[in-house]
């Protein structure tokens, strides 16, 4: 700590007053309520998610078939055919994203400088503001207009890895920023090469963020919808290709039930379509937090 | 019951391999009558489907999606080898997908346009994206619902010129003199008329204005088109105006009729100068009857009469068509095609139509439609 | 090690360009460095490459679209994009979606903020893993989830607020009472705040949680209270972080799409132009997403485009302020 900012904090500490532990007290409060305040929304969204749609969850049917067969109007199926597509899709949008994202965020932090580091940085700023109705519609001219391909579920990976890298590539750069440089110093002059000290030394310091930046770019793209309206039309049929055919997701399984608001059936499908999204998210989390924990170095 | 503790103990094992697993889900719902049918050519009503294999995919308009629902799911439960999509995205979206060959049919709430606009004629760049003419097919005929949220009045009676006063916002109130004389005996209450539009360009909007233009044109000056000219507040897609009007005591709005029934909205009735028509599959028919056909041949593109003043007609219609091919380049893609299109247009399945907010095609118009099905090749 | 020595690092390490030792670059010259090095190089050319292509991509298809414009682009309320004369305008999409931004901004920043300090700082020990825990999973909540509860059960509760604000403050011309009764601007700004706030959170605890003892301690052992030690060591060096955060927040917010396509009421043509935030309308992402349907022509797709193109601009501005501030913060704390 710098002199100035030393002779700053002496300063700004006199003596105990009411005053001053009064401030303390109401800075406190506020941070819980606030606390508080954050949890009410997801609260709120569970008990509705789970009231209405969690029952359908437990039905013999869900987890094992399609929807094949079943009208807006008729209960039973399942969301076997959306839960393929969504982990298929978002695994291979996960599998495609990460590395770059990582590696790119590595290049800013451990290599960049000059030029091309600024402009890399500049287009990641970019790419974030990207909305992903907007990066639909380039994939859509790309795969659709230019190659003349059809609508296929690895498409729409392809618009969800430009939603997925801004990201990885933000979290992980702030992480890695975050990594003392002692490490590396260390690491570098027992004579260890530079990859493998970023690789062995500095990655692993920073994987729980890591870790916490992929799963919410996951978390955004495992949800995400506008893109699958424009690249992934929605099949009430098990698909598992991803280079031929339609493949349903639940976005878009929630996105068809939707439309009828007036139907119990189609609505309770609906609530529990969702729930199960929200599942998949989470169990997707708290398995990448246990990977996490295991795989950092302690600290 | 065994069958349901199989599938219970699969259970985990598919969330475990989750990702990987392909063997594990199943497309067999048994339909709900029995599970004879699944094996194939025979049905029930005697009439013979032939039943290829495979996959076809349409697209378009979000007005038929749920008479077509109904047809793919009894086609597949007769066909089980077959495979049938649709994605109701809107009429738009379905040429714009069919001109791209993303899809093997189109359902549109307008037929291919035959002038341009915005320098693309829709129906020759279907024809040269089929290498052949496409055809206009009607297959639906969906009646538009004038819907409202009034509690305590379960009939309403409009002409065309109100009903284009209230969405033109010249009509605020609901017990508005021009309702009440429509209205005689009824209590109107006070309340402020709030008009719900479709956000989103849909050829409901379109034939719905196309109605209010053409019923009553001093009134409803703006040329109709897919984009909401009125005056209201927008929200997107039927289901959007439609649980928006529920939510709002005095809300009003257009919609499929199956919207409005399964909002619990009231439907108005029309009287076009011959008395009040309810909303109905016959009174919709009717007006489907009065329609000329417009296009050559096997084209069967129609034009609707909504000036029409005869008694009996409930004027408000749209006709969904499904655009295809002449002929297919894939065999098996106008094979799948015809045979679906075939089952959909069968007396059997139009019959079934009503319950689920639709009027069936007149038979004149069906004999037409099942003699353009057979010449697809 | 001592205790003061990684902390430097480390806040040095905060600022954004840090420079690690590279005088040793050419002595480890190894094949695996080149490769290595030459992957995550590759990897930030692709990111340009990628950029690029949409750019190219967008403004291709919106030149056109926009030179046949018979209206103002930037100025203009009007939005017909068919026919032979189109008039469409952004003023109304930019209005209606930087003010849900902001106000999004203004309820999430302060809360998402605190919420971290609560996590990292005031919260008793064995509650900070399961609130962390919390407030992520309201980051897995998927968006489309969101709109559905907003429209379905959130908007009942604002309703009355908002009709409860119109009424004290109607004669405030940006709280006047308007017709809408669905989604007006600030329900949209509530909603997305509630969407925005774990990435404001997950961002700002990562960070806080790296404040170093050291720094914690000795203002603590100077006679500080707990929020005159969090206003001093943590907040300062934990600034950088949170408006990085922020604008990450900014950026999803102001391109949500189907939350907010569910949610807006859009306005119909020729509705007199209000100030109000209790007034409808519809922002960027929702106008494009609610008429994706209807691409059917390229001046039509142009016209939606332009918007999206606008949209990308408004973000990148927002990115690069934001850029120049922690630039600013970081030599000047140096």
């Amino acid at each position: 700590m710098s002199v100035s900012t030393t002779s700053r904090v002496v300063v700004t500490f006199p003596d105990r007053t009411r005053a001053r532990t009064q401030r303390d007290r109401a800075a406190r409060v506020s941070m819980a309520l606030a606390f508080v305040v954050a949890v009410i929304p997801l609260a709120w969204i569970l008990v509705t998610v789970t009231t209405q749609g969690a029952q359908l969850l437990f039905s013999s049917t869900w987890w094992v078939n399609s929807q094949r067969g079943i009208n807006s109007t008729m209960v039973g199926g399942g969301a076997r055919h959306a839960i393929n597509g969504t982990l298929i899709q978002a695994g291979v949008t996960a599998l495609i994203a990460v590395p770059i994202g990582v590696l790119t965020a590595v290049y800013l932090v451990e290599f960049g400088r000059g030029r091309l580091a600024r402009a890399v940085s500049f287009m990641v700023d970019i790419l974030t503001g990207v909305p992903s109705i907007v990066a639909a519609l380039f994939v859509y001219a790309v795969w659709v207009g230019t190659f003349g391909f059809q609508r296929v579920g690895f498409a729409v990976c392809l618009a969800l890895v430009l939603l997925m890298i801004p990201v990885v590539v933000r979290t992980t750069e702030e992480m890695l920023k975050l990594v003392p440089n002692e490490l590396r110093e260390a690491s570098l002059a027992l004579g260890v090469p530079r990859w493998t000290t970023i690789v062995r030394v500095v990655l692993p310091t920073a994987l729980s963020g890591i870790v916490t930046g992929v799963l919410l770019g996951l978390a955004r793209v495992m949800g995400e919808t506008a893109p699958l309206l424009i690249l992934g039309p929605y099949t009430k049929n098990l698909a598992t290709d991803l280079f031929s055919g339609l493949m349903p997701t639940l976005p878009t399984m929630i996105n068809q039930d939707r439309s009828e608001l007036g139907q119990a059936a189609a609505v309770e499908r609906m609530w529990a379509t969702a729930l199960t999204l929200i599942v998949l998210v989470l169990v997707l989390n708290l398995a990448g937090r246990l990977v996490a924990r295991l795989g950092s170095v302690s600290r | 019951m065994k069958r349901t503790t199989v599938q219970a103990a699969l259970v985990p094992a598919c969330l475990v391999l989750a990702a990987s697993l392909t063997a594990c889900g199943s497309d067999a719902n048994s339909p709900a009558s029995s599970g004879a049918k699944a094996t194939g050519s025979t049905t029930t009503n005697g009439s013979s489907t032939d039943c290829p294999t495979g996959t076809i995919n349409g697209e378009g308009s979000s007005a038929q999606k749920n008479a077509i629902e109904l047809a793919i799911t009894a086609y597949q439960d007769t066909c089980s080898g077959a495979t049938v999509n649709y994605n109701p995205t809107g009429s738009g979206a379905g040429i714009k997908q069919f001109i791209a060959k993303q899809v093997d049919f189109a359902g549109s709430d307008s037929a291919l346009k035959t002038v341009a606009v915005d320098g693309v004629v829709e129906a020759d760049a279907a024809a040269k994206s089929c290498g052949s003419p496409a055809w206009d097919i009607p297959m639906v005929a969906g009646p538009i619902a004038i819907a409202y949220n009034l509690p305590g009045v379960t009939t309403l009676t409009l002409n065309a010129e109100v009903a284009a006063k209230i969405f033109n916002g010249t009509i605020t109130t609901w017990n508005d003199p021009a309702i009440a004389a429509l209205n005689a005996g009824a209590s109107l209450p006070a309340t402020a008329i709030k008009v719900f539009f479709r956000s989103d360009e849909s050829g409901t909007t379109e034939n719905f204005t196309k109605y209010l233009h053409a019923a009553a044109p001093a009134v409803w000056t703006a040329d109709p088109s897919k984009k909401w000219t009125g005056k209201g507040e927008g929200k997107e897609k039927s289901a959007g105006v439609a649980s928006a009007a529920a939510a709002t005591p005095g809300g009003v709005t257009y919609a499929e009729w199956s919207y409005a029934t399964q909002n619990k909205l009231g439907v108005a009735q029309i009287d076009s100068g011959a008395g009040a028509v309810a909303l109905t599959g016959e009174s919709a028919g009717k007006a489907v009857a009065a329609a000329s056909q417009k296009g050559q041949g096997n084209d069967l593109a129609l034009s609707l009469k909504y000036d029409t003043k005869e008694a009996g007609v409930y004027p408000i219609i749209l006709v969904t068509y499904e655009i295809v091919c002449s002929r297919y380049a894939d065999k098996a893609k106008a094979n799948g095609v015809k045979s679906f299109l075939k089952f959909f247009a069968s007396p059997e399945v139009q019959s079934k139509l009503e319950s689920a907010g639709y009027a069936p095609l007149p038979a004149a118009v069906q004999a037409k439609v099942a003699a353009a099905i057979a010449a697809i090749s | 090690m001592t205790t003061s020595t990684p902390s430097m690092a480390a806040r040095s390490a905060a600022a954004p360009a840090p420079a690690p030792p590279r005088t040793e670059q050419r002595s480890t010259g190894r094949l695996g460095d080149l490769i290595f090095a030459g992957a995550a190089r590759g990897s930030g050319v692709l990111v340009i490459a990628l950029v690029t292509l949409i750019g190219v991509f967008l403004v291709a298809q919106a030149i056109p679209a926009l030179l046949k414009d018979q209206a103002s682009f930037l100025t203009s309320r009007e939005w017909t994009v068919a026919g032979d004369a189109p008039r469409f305008g952004i003023a109304e999409l930019a209005w209606t979606t930087v003010s849900a931004s902001i106000i999004a901004m203004a309820i999430a920043v302060p809360v998402g903020v605190a919420v971290a300090l609560f996590i990292t700082t005031y919260a008793p020990t064995w509650l900070r893993g399961p609130a962390a825990t919390m407030i992520d999973m309201l980051a897995a909540v998927p968006s489309i989830v969101y709109g559905l509860w907003a429209v379905l059960s959130f908007r009942s509760v604002v309703r009355p607020v908002e009709d409860l604000i119109q009424q004290r403050l109607g004669g405030i011309p940006l709280f006047a009472p308007t017709g809408v009764s669905g989604g007006t601007i600030f329900f949209i700004g509530v909603v997305l705040s509630i969407m925005v706030l774990p990435i404001v959170t997950a961002l700002s605890r990562e960070v806080f949680a790296q404040t170093p003892t050291s720094h914690r301690e000795a203002a603590l052992a100077l006679g500080a209270t707990t929020w005159e030690m969090v206003r001093t060591a943590v907040l300062p060096f934990g600034r950088p972080g949170v408006i990085s955060a922020a604008m990450l927040a900014l950026g999803r917010a102001l391109g949500e799409t189907i939350a907010v396509t569910f949610i807006v009421s859009s306005l119909a043509p020729g509705t007199p132009w209000s100030w109000s935030l209790f007034n409808g309308g519809e922002t960027f992402a929702s106008r494009i997403a609610n008429n994706a349907g209807e691409f059917d022509s390229a001046q039509k797709t142009g016209a939606f485009i332009a918007a999206g193109l606008v949209l990308f601009v408004l973000t990148f501005l927002v990115n690069a302020v934001a850029r120049i501030v922690i630039q600013r913060r970081a030599a000047f704390s140096e």
